[in-house]
Protein backbone atom coordinates (compact mmCIF):
# COMPACT_ATOMS: atom_id res chain seq x y z
CA UNK A 1 0.00 0.00 0.00
CA UNK A 2 1.22 3.57 -0.78
CA UNK A 3 0.71 4.58 3.16
CA UNK A 4 3.48 2.80 4.02
CA UNK A 5 6.17 5.21 4.47
CA UNK A 6 8.98 2.22 3.55
CA UNK A 7 7.11 1.49 0.47
CA UNK A 8 8.79 4.09 -1.66
CA UNK A 9 12.05 1.95 -0.89
CA UNK A 10 10.67 -0.65 -2.47
CA UNK A 11 13.22 -2.00 -5.38
CA UNK A 12 11.35 -3.51 -8.30
CA UNK A 13 12.03 -5.14 -11.66
CA UNK A 14 11.54 -3.30 -14.81
CA UNK A 15 11.31 -5.30 -17.50
CA UNK A 16 13.02 -8.90 -18.20
CA UNK A 17 14.59 -10.47 -15.81
CA UNK A 18 18.38 -10.33 -16.57
CA UNK A 19 20.53 -13.28 -14.77
CA UNK A 20 24.45 -14.20 -16.17
CA UNK A 21 25.75 -17.09 -13.87
CA UNK A 22 22.85 -17.35 -11.99
CA UNK A 23 23.43 -13.78 -10.39
CA UNK A 24 20.03 -11.22 -10.57
CA UNK A 25 21.31 -8.32 -12.11
CA UNK A 26 17.92 -7.19 -13.78
CA UNK A 27 17.23 -3.65 -14.53
CA UNK A 28 15.17 -2.10 -11.99
CA UNK A 29 13.82 1.31 -10.30
CA UNK A 30 16.70 1.54 -8.68
CA UNK A 31 19.07 1.81 -11.88
CA UNK A 32 16.70 3.73 -14.14
CA UNK A 33 17.24 6.53 -11.53
CA UNK A 34 21.17 5.65 -11.41
CA UNK A 35 21.50 6.20 -15.45
CA UNK A 36 18.72 9.66 -15.17
CA UNK A 37 21.17 10.65 -12.72
CA UNK A 38 24.35 9.96 -14.45
CA UNK A 39 22.70 11.29 -18.08
CA UNK A 40 21.29 14.42 -16.21
CA UNK A 41 24.53 14.98 -15.05
CA UNK A 42 26.64 14.56 -18.56
CA UNK A 43 24.04 16.52 -20.16
CA UNK A 44 24.33 19.23 -17.90
CA UNK A 45 27.91 19.45 -18.11
CA UNK A 46 28.58 18.62 -21.38
CA UNK A 47 26.08 21.98 -22.18
CA UNK A 48 28.42 23.69 -19.66
CA UNK A 49 31.26 23.12 -21.75
CA UNK A 50 31.13 25.59 -24.77
CA UNK A 51 33.76 27.60 -25.99
CA UNK A 52 32.58 30.90 -24.77
CA UNK A 53 34.34 34.09 -22.96
CA UNK A 54 31.31 34.89 -21.54
CA UNK A 55 29.51 31.86 -20.43
CA UNK A 56 25.69 31.54 -20.11
CA UNK A 57 23.50 30.23 -17.71
CA UNK A 58 24.04 26.26 -17.68
CA UNK A 59 28.47 26.76 -18.62
CA UNK A 60 28.17 29.47 -15.59
CA UNK A 61 26.51 26.69 -13.53
CA UNK A 62 29.12 24.16 -14.84
CA UNK A 63 32.21 25.87 -14.21
CA UNK A 64 30.68 27.29 -10.62
CA UNK A 65 30.79 24.12 -9.70
CA UNK A 66 33.69 22.85 -11.26
CA UNK A 67 35.82 25.43 -8.96
CA UNK A 68 33.77 24.68 -5.99
CA UNK A 69 34.49 21.27 -5.88
CA UNK A 70 38.34 22.40 -6.92
CA UNK A 71 38.26 24.43 -3.89
CA UNK A 72 36.85 22.15 -1.84
CA UNK A 73 39.77 19.47 -2.43
CA UNK A 74 43.09 22.40 -2.13
CA UNK A 75 41.22 23.45 1.11
CA UNK A 76 40.94 20.09 2.62
CA UNK A 77 43.53 17.38 0.91
CA UNK A 78 45.82 20.21 -0.67
CA UNK A 79 47.35 20.20 -4.36
CA UNK A 80 48.79 16.26 -3.94
CA UNK A 81 44.55 15.83 -4.05
CA UNK A 82 44.74 17.05 -7.39
CA UNK A 83 44.45 13.24 -9.65
CA UNK A 84 41.59 12.79 -7.57
CA UNK A 85 39.56 15.85 -8.63
CA UNK A 86 37.38 14.12 -11.19
CA UNK A 87 36.43 11.36 -8.86
CA UNK A 88 35.64 13.42 -5.92
CA UNK A 89 33.58 15.50 -8.78
CA UNK A 90 31.64 12.39 -9.89
CA UNK A 91 30.72 11.46 -6.66
CA UNK A 92 30.06 14.44 -5.42
CA UNK A 93 27.83 15.05 -8.48
CA UNK A 94 26.15 11.83 -8.72
CA UNK A 95 25.28 11.65 -5.03
CA UNK A 96 23.98 15.23 -5.50
CA UNK A 97 21.34 14.37 -8.60
CA UNK A 98 20.78 11.03 -7.18
CA UNK A 99 19.42 12.74 -3.85
CA UNK A 100 17.58 15.68 -5.67
CA UNK A 101 15.89 13.22 -8.03
CA UNK A 102 14.78 11.44 -5.34
CA UNK A 103 13.15 14.66 -4.09
CA UNK A 104 10.55 14.15 -7.18
CA UNK A 105 7.44 12.90 -5.79
CA UNK A 106 7.26 9.34 -6.77
CA UNK A 107 10.71 9.01 -7.83
CA UNK A 108 13.09 6.71 -6.14
CA UNK A 109 16.01 7.93 -3.90
CA UNK A 110 19.02 5.79 -5.16
CA UNK A 111 21.42 6.97 -1.88
CA UNK A 112 18.78 5.46 0.69
CA UNK A 113 19.65 2.11 0.15
CA UNK A 114 22.39 1.30 2.06
CA UNK A 115 24.01 -0.98 -0.21
CA UNK A 116 24.45 1.68 -2.64
CA UNK A 117 25.98 4.00 -0.12
CA UNK A 118 28.02 1.10 1.17
CA UNK A 119 29.33 -0.04 -1.80
CA UNK A 120 30.79 3.94 -2.64
CA UNK A 121 32.28 4.58 1.58
CA UNK A 122 34.31 0.56 1.04
CA UNK A 123 35.08 1.53 -2.54
CA UNK A 124 36.49 5.12 -0.80
CA UNK A 125 37.85 3.47 2.47
CA UNK A 126 39.75 0.72 0.03
CA UNK A 127 40.91 3.27 -2.73
CA UNK A 128 42.46 5.52 0.01
CA UNK A 129 44.14 2.61 1.66
CA UNK A 130 45.58 2.07 -1.15
CA UNK A 131 46.93 5.49 -1.78
CA UNK A 132 48.03 5.69 1.25
CA UNK A 133 50.07 2.69 1.38
CA UNK A 134 51.54 3.70 -2.10
CA UNK A 135 52.65 6.88 -0.94
CA UNK A 136 53.96 5.93 2.11
CA UNK A 137 54.57 1.99 2.20
CA UNK A 138 54.16 0.59 5.67
CA UNK A 139 54.74 4.34 7.60
CA UNK A 140 51.28 4.58 6.58
CA UNK A 141 50.70 2.38 9.89
CA UNK A 142 51.93 5.46 11.70
CA UNK A 143 48.75 6.82 10.72
CA UNK A 144 47.68 4.67 14.18
CA UNK A 145 49.73 6.12 16.11
CA UNK A 146 49.55 9.57 17.26
CA UNK A 147 52.74 11.77 18.02
CA UNK A 148 52.90 12.91 21.93
CA UNK A 149 50.73 9.80 23.21
CA UNK A 150 52.55 8.73 26.48
CA UNK A 151 53.55 5.17 25.94
CA UNK A 152 51.43 3.91 28.70
CA UNK A 153 48.33 5.16 26.31
CA UNK A 154 49.33 3.59 23.26
CA UNK A 155 48.45 0.52 23.23
CA UNK A 156 44.91 2.16 23.64
CA UNK A 157 44.96 5.01 21.32
CA UNK A 158 46.23 2.76 18.94
CA UNK A 159 42.83 0.27 19.23
CA UNK A 160 41.09 3.18 19.03
CA UNK A 161 42.55 4.60 16.67
CA UNK A 162 42.20 1.30 14.27
CA UNK A 163 38.69 1.21 15.46
CA UNK A 164 38.18 4.40 14.01
CA UNK A 165 40.06 4.03 10.70
CA UNK A 166 37.94 1.15 9.98
CA UNK A 167 34.09 2.36 11.18
CA UNK A 168 34.92 5.47 8.34
CA UNK A 169 33.48 3.17 5.57
CA UNK A 170 29.93 2.46 7.71
CA UNK A 171 29.68 5.73 9.15
CA UNK A 172 30.31 7.48 6.02
CA UNK A 173 28.05 5.19 4.35
CA UNK A 174 24.93 4.56 7.45
CA UNK A 175 25.07 8.83 7.62
CA UNK A 176 24.32 9.32 4.33
CA UNK A 177 21.21 6.33 3.86
CA UNK A 178 20.20 7.15 7.38
CA UNK A 179 19.94 11.65 6.41
CA UNK A 180 17.92 10.66 3.07
CA UNK A 181 15.81 7.04 4.48
CA UNK A 182 14.73 9.59 7.52
CA UNK A 183 13.95 12.35 5.62
CA UNK A 184 11.94 10.81 2.90
CA UNK A 185 9.92 8.34 5.78
CA UNK A 186 9.07 11.54 7.79
CA UNK A 187 7.96 13.29 4.80
CA UNK A 188 5.57 10.34 3.40
CA UNK A 189 4.69 10.02 7.11
CA UNK A 190 3.56 14.14 7.24
CA UNK A 191 1.63 13.21 3.42
CA UNK A 192 -0.29 10.16 4.73
CA UNK A 193 -1.30 12.33 7.43
CA UNK A 194 -2.81 15.45 5.38
CA UNK A 195 -4.91 12.05 3.08
CA UNK A 196 -6.12 10.77 6.42
CA UNK A 197 -6.97 13.92 8.27
CA UNK A 198 -8.61 15.26 4.81
CA UNK A 199 -9.24 18.88 4.01
CA UNK A 200 -10.39 19.45 7.50
CA UNK A 201 -7.29 18.68 9.32
CA UNK A 202 -4.94 18.05 6.60
CA UNK A 203 -3.58 21.60 6.57
CA UNK A 204 -1.16 21.32 9.30
CA UNK A 205 0.78 18.21 8.46
CA UNK A 206 0.53 19.90 4.66
CA UNK A 207 2.52 22.78 5.83
CA UNK A 208 4.78 20.52 8.08
CA UNK A 209 5.53 18.68 4.26
CA UNK A 210 6.04 22.24 2.55
CA UNK A 211 8.77 22.80 5.25
CA UNK A 212 10.12 19.39 5.41
CA UNK A 213 10.55 19.12 1.33
CA UNK A 214 12.70 22.78 1.70
CA UNK A 215 14.43 21.25 4.49
CA UNK A 216 14.90 17.60 2.73
CA UNK A 217 16.66 19.73 -0.05
CA UNK A 218 18.90 21.27 2.23
CA UNK A 219 19.88 17.73 3.24
CA UNK A 220 20.09 16.32 -0.38
CA UNK A 221 22.80 19.30 -0.59
CA UNK A 222 24.20 19.21 2.84
CA UNK A 223 24.99 15.49 2.48
CA UNK A 224 26.51 15.00 -0.98
CA UNK A 225 28.44 17.89 0.38
CA UNK A 226 29.35 16.38 3.86
CA UNK A 227 29.94 12.97 1.73
CA UNK A 228 32.51 14.82 -0.88
CA UNK A 229 34.06 17.12 1.42
CA UNK A 230 35.01 13.42 4.00
CA UNK A 231 36.11 11.37 1.09
CA UNK A 232 38.48 14.84 0.78
CA UNK A 233 39.57 14.45 4.42
CA UNK A 234 40.08 10.84 4.17
CA UNK A 235 42.33 11.16 1.22
CA UNK A 236 44.27 14.14 2.88
CA UNK A 237 45.12 11.51 5.84
CA UNK A 238 46.64 9.53 3.04
CA UNK A 239 48.21 11.68 1.37
CA UNK A 240 50.03 13.82 3.82
CA UNK A 241 50.38 11.85 6.71
CA UNK A 242 50.39 14.39 9.88
CA UNK A 243 51.06 11.86 12.55
CA UNK B 1 -20.74 21.32 13.21
CA UNK B 2 -18.28 20.49 15.73
CA UNK B 3 -19.35 16.87 16.38
CA UNK B 4 -18.98 16.18 12.52
CA UNK B 5 -15.41 17.50 12.40
CA UNK B 6 -14.43 15.11 15.73
CA UNK B 7 -16.39 12.71 14.20
CA UNK B 8 -14.44 12.99 10.74
CA UNK B 9 -10.73 13.10 12.36
CA UNK B 10 -11.90 10.45 14.69
CA UNK B 11 -12.37 8.05 11.29
CA UNK B 12 -9.63 9.60 9.38
CA UNK B 13 -7.48 8.62 12.46
CA UNK B 14 -8.60 5.20 12.41
CA UNK B 15 -8.00 4.70 8.81
CA UNK B 16 -4.59 5.67 9.13
CA UNK B 17 -3.68 3.55 11.72
CA UNK B 18 -5.34 0.51 9.76
CA UNK B 19 -2.99 1.79 6.54
CA UNK B 20 -0.30 1.81 8.32
CA UNK B 21 -0.71 -1.34 10.32
CA UNK B 22 -1.80 -3.43 6.81
CA UNK B 23 1.98 -3.54 5.67
CA UNK B 24 4.36 -4.44 8.27
CA UNK B 25 7.19 -5.34 6.06
CA UNK B 26 10.03 -3.70 7.75
CA UNK B 27 13.08 -2.01 5.84
CA UNK B 28 13.40 -2.75 2.07
CA UNK B 29 16.90 -1.83 1.85
CA UNK B 30 17.84 -4.40 4.23
CA UNK B 31 16.32 -7.40 1.68
CA UNK B 32 19.22 -8.92 -0.27
CA UNK B 33 17.21 -9.25 -3.20
CA UNK B 34 18.66 -6.58 -5.41
CA UNK B 35 21.51 -6.01 -3.88
CA UNK B 36 23.82 -7.30 -6.36
CA UNK B 37 21.72 -5.43 -9.12
CA UNK B 38 22.20 -2.34 -7.52
CA UNK B 39 25.95 -3.03 -6.66
CA UNK B 40 26.30 -3.62 -10.26
CA UNK B 41 24.29 -0.79 -12.07
CA UNK B 42 25.90 1.62 -9.60
CA UNK B 43 29.48 0.47 -10.55
CA UNK B 44 28.42 0.50 -14.42
CA UNK B 45 27.11 3.87 -14.14
CA UNK B 46 29.15 5.23 -11.66
CA UNK B 47 31.86 3.94 -13.60
CA UNK B 48 30.71 5.43 -17.15
CA UNK B 49 29.99 8.70 -15.58
CA UNK B 50 33.30 8.66 -13.90
CA UNK B 51 34.81 7.74 -17.43
CA UNK B 52 32.99 10.26 -19.48
CA UNK B 53 33.04 13.33 -17.15
CA UNK B 54 36.81 12.85 -16.45
CA UNK B 55 38.31 12.63 -20.16
CA UNK B 56 35.92 14.48 -21.61
CA UNK B 57 33.78 16.93 -20.00
CA UNK B 58 36.24 17.91 -17.06
CA UNK B 59 39.39 18.86 -19.27
CA UNK B 60 37.18 20.94 -21.60
CA UNK B 61 35.57 22.83 -18.39
CA UNK B 62 39.22 23.64 -17.20
CA UNK B 63 40.12 24.37 -20.75
CA UNK B 64 37.65 26.75 -20.80
CA UNK B 65 38.76 28.24 -17.60
CA UNK B 66 41.96 28.50 -17.65
CA UNK B 67 41.70 30.59 -21.18
CA UNK B 68 39.01 32.84 -19.65
CA UNK B 69 41.93 33.31 -17.13
CA UNK B 70 45.06 34.07 -19.48
CA UNK B 71 42.27 35.88 -21.77
CA UNK B 72 41.63 38.53 -19.35
CA UNK B 73 45.05 38.36 -17.68
CA UNK B 74 45.74 39.42 -21.27
CA UNK B 75 43.35 42.15 -21.62
CA UNK B 76 44.16 43.08 -18.03
CA UNK B 77 48.46 44.15 -19.66
CA UNK B 78 46.81 45.26 -22.98
CA UNK B 79 44.98 47.81 -20.86
CA UNK B 80 47.54 48.84 -18.43
CA UNK B 81 49.38 49.22 -21.43
CA UNK B 82 47.58 51.23 -23.04
CA UNK B 83 46.34 53.43 -19.93
CA UNK B 84 50.16 54.31 -19.52
CA UNK B 85 50.83 55.31 -23.05
CA UNK B 86 47.16 57.72 -22.34
CA UNK B 87 48.91 58.94 -19.47
CA UNK B 88 52.50 59.68 -21.51
CA UNK B 89 50.17 61.19 -24.08
CA UNK B 90 48.20 63.41 -21.37
CA UNK B 91 51.66 63.93 -20.08
CA UNK B 92 53.41 65.26 -23.53
CA UNK B 93 50.17 67.23 -23.65
CA UNK B 94 50.33 68.95 -20.67
CA UNK B 95 53.69 70.19 -21.42
CA UNK B 96 52.83 71.22 -25.01
CA UNK B 97 50.39 73.31 -23.53
CA UNK B 98 52.88 74.75 -20.88
CA UNK B 99 55.31 75.22 -23.64
CA UNK B 100 53.39 77.63 -25.49
CA UNK B 101 51.91 79.24 -22.38
CA UNK B 102 55.37 80.07 -21.77
CA UNK B 103 56.16 80.86 -25.05
CA UNK B 104 52.74 83.13 -25.46
CA UNK B 105 53.81 84.83 -21.98
CA UNK B 106 56.99 86.15 -23.28
CA UNK B 107 55.79 86.92 -26.36
CA UNK B 108 53.42 88.96 -25.13
CA UNK B 109 55.95 90.30 -22.53
CA UNK B 110 58.66 91.05 -25.06
CA UNK B 111 55.85 92.53 -27.54
CA UNK B 112 54.62 94.67 -24.76
CA UNK B 113 57.96 95.81 -23.80
CA UNK B 114 58.60 96.82 -27.61
CA UNK B 115 55.15 99.33 -27.41
CA UNK B 116 56.12 100.10 -24.92
CA UNK B 117 59.60 101.81 -25.63
CA UNK B 118 58.27 102.55 -28.42
CA UNK B 119 55.92 104.69 -26.68
CA UNK B 120 58.36 105.91 -24.37
CA UNK B 121 60.49 106.85 -27.71
CA UNK B 122 58.36 108.68 -29.11
CA UNK B 123 56.89 110.49 -26.27
CA UNK B 124 60.25 111.44 -25.45
CA UNK B 125 60.80 112.89 -28.95
CA UNK B 126 57.81 114.60 -28.81
CA UNK B 127 58.20 115.68 -25.29
CA UNK B 128 61.69 117.30 -27.00
CA UNK B 129 60.35 118.49 -30.11
CA UNK B 130 57.43 120.04 -27.49
CA UNK B 131 59.99 121.62 -25.77
CA UNK B 132 61.84 122.84 -29.01
CA UNK B 133 58.65 124.21 -30.02
CA UNK B 134 58.03 126.11 -26.75
CA UNK B 135 61.14 127.75 -26.92
CA UNK B 136 61.06 128.75 -30.29
CA UNK B 137 57.80 130.30 -29.56
CA UNK B 138 59.04 131.64 -26.53
CA UNK B 139 61.91 133.57 -28.32
CA UNK B 140 59.47 134.44 -31.24
CA UNK B 141 56.93 135.71 -28.50
CA UNK B 142 59.94 137.55 -26.88
CA UNK B 143 61.09 138.75 -30.04
CA UNK B 144 58.23 139.99 -30.82
CA UNK B 145 57.60 141.52 -27.90
CA UNK B 146 60.89 143.61 -28.73
CA UNK B 147 59.70 144.45 -31.95
CA UNK B 148 56.92 145.05 -31.48
CA UNK B 149 57.71 147.84 -28.93
CA UNK B 150 59.94 148.96 -31.26
CA UNK B 151 57.56 148.93 -33.78
CA UNK B 152 55.13 150.19 -31.92
CA UNK B 153 57.21 152.95 -30.60
CA UNK B 154 57.90 153.86 -34.41
CA UNK B 155 54.83 153.99 -35.09
CA UNK B 156 53.71 155.88 -32.06
CA UNK B 157 56.55 158.13 -33.30
CA UNK B 158 55.56 158.96 -36.71
CA UNK B 159 51.94 159.25 -35.95
CA UNK B 160 52.69 161.56 -33.60
CA UNK B 161 54.88 163.54 -35.74
CA UNK B 162 52.46 163.12 -37.96
CA UNK B 163 49.78 164.76 -36.15
CA UNK B 164 51.95 167.56 -34.75
CA UNK B 165 52.96 167.92 -38.62
CA UNK B 166 49.05 168.43 -39.12
CA UNK B 167 48.30 170.08 -36.04
CA UNK B 168 51.24 172.76 -36.42
CA UNK B 169 52.14 172.28 -39.66
CA UNK B 170 56.14 171.90 -38.98
CA UNK B 171 58.21 169.27 -38.64
CA UNK B 172 59.65 168.38 -35.25
CA UNK B 173 62.66 167.32 -33.99
CA UNK B 174 62.23 163.61 -34.11
CA UNK B 175 64.88 162.47 -31.44
CA UNK B 176 62.32 164.95 -29.10
CA UNK B 177 59.46 163.34 -30.06
CA UNK B 178 60.78 159.75 -29.85
CA UNK B 179 61.88 160.49 -25.95
CA UNK B 180 58.52 162.28 -25.55
CA UNK B 181 57.01 158.47 -26.92
CA UNK B 182 59.42 156.28 -25.28
CA UNK B 183 59.03 158.01 -21.53
CA UNK B 184 55.05 157.84 -21.98
CA UNK B 185 55.06 153.83 -23.81
CA UNK B 186 57.23 152.88 -20.81
CA UNK B 187 54.81 154.42 -18.39
CA UNK B 188 51.78 152.63 -20.23
CA UNK B 189 53.89 149.38 -20.29
CA UNK B 190 54.68 149.73 -16.65
CA UNK B 191 50.69 150.15 -16.10
CA UNK B 192 50.20 147.15 -18.18
CA UNK B 193 52.88 145.09 -16.96
CA UNK B 194 51.56 145.81 -13.04
CA UNK B 195 54.86 147.32 -12.64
Amino acid sequence: MAANPMYQFNVYRIGPEIKINNIDISFTNASLFMVISSLAILIIFNLGTKRSIIPNKIQLLAELSYSFISKMISDTAGSKAKPYFSFIFSLFMFVLFCNMFGMIPYSFTVTSHIIVTFVLAAFIFIGVTIIGFIKHGLGYLKLFVPSGVPMVLLPLIVVIEIISYLSRPISLSVRLFANMMAGHTMMKVFGGFVVSLGIVGGWLPLGFSVALTGLEILVAFLQAYVFAILTCIYLNDALNLHH
Amino acid sequence: MKKIIFQFLALSLIFTYSAQSAESGGMPQLNPEFWISQIFWLVLTFGLLFIVLSKFILPKISNNLETRKSQILENIETADKQREETEKKVKEFDKIINDTKVEAKNFFNSERQKVLDDINNKRLSLEKDIEKEIIKAEEEIDQLKKTSQEKITKIAIETSSDLVKQLIGEDINKSSLSAIVEDLSKKEMEKHNGI
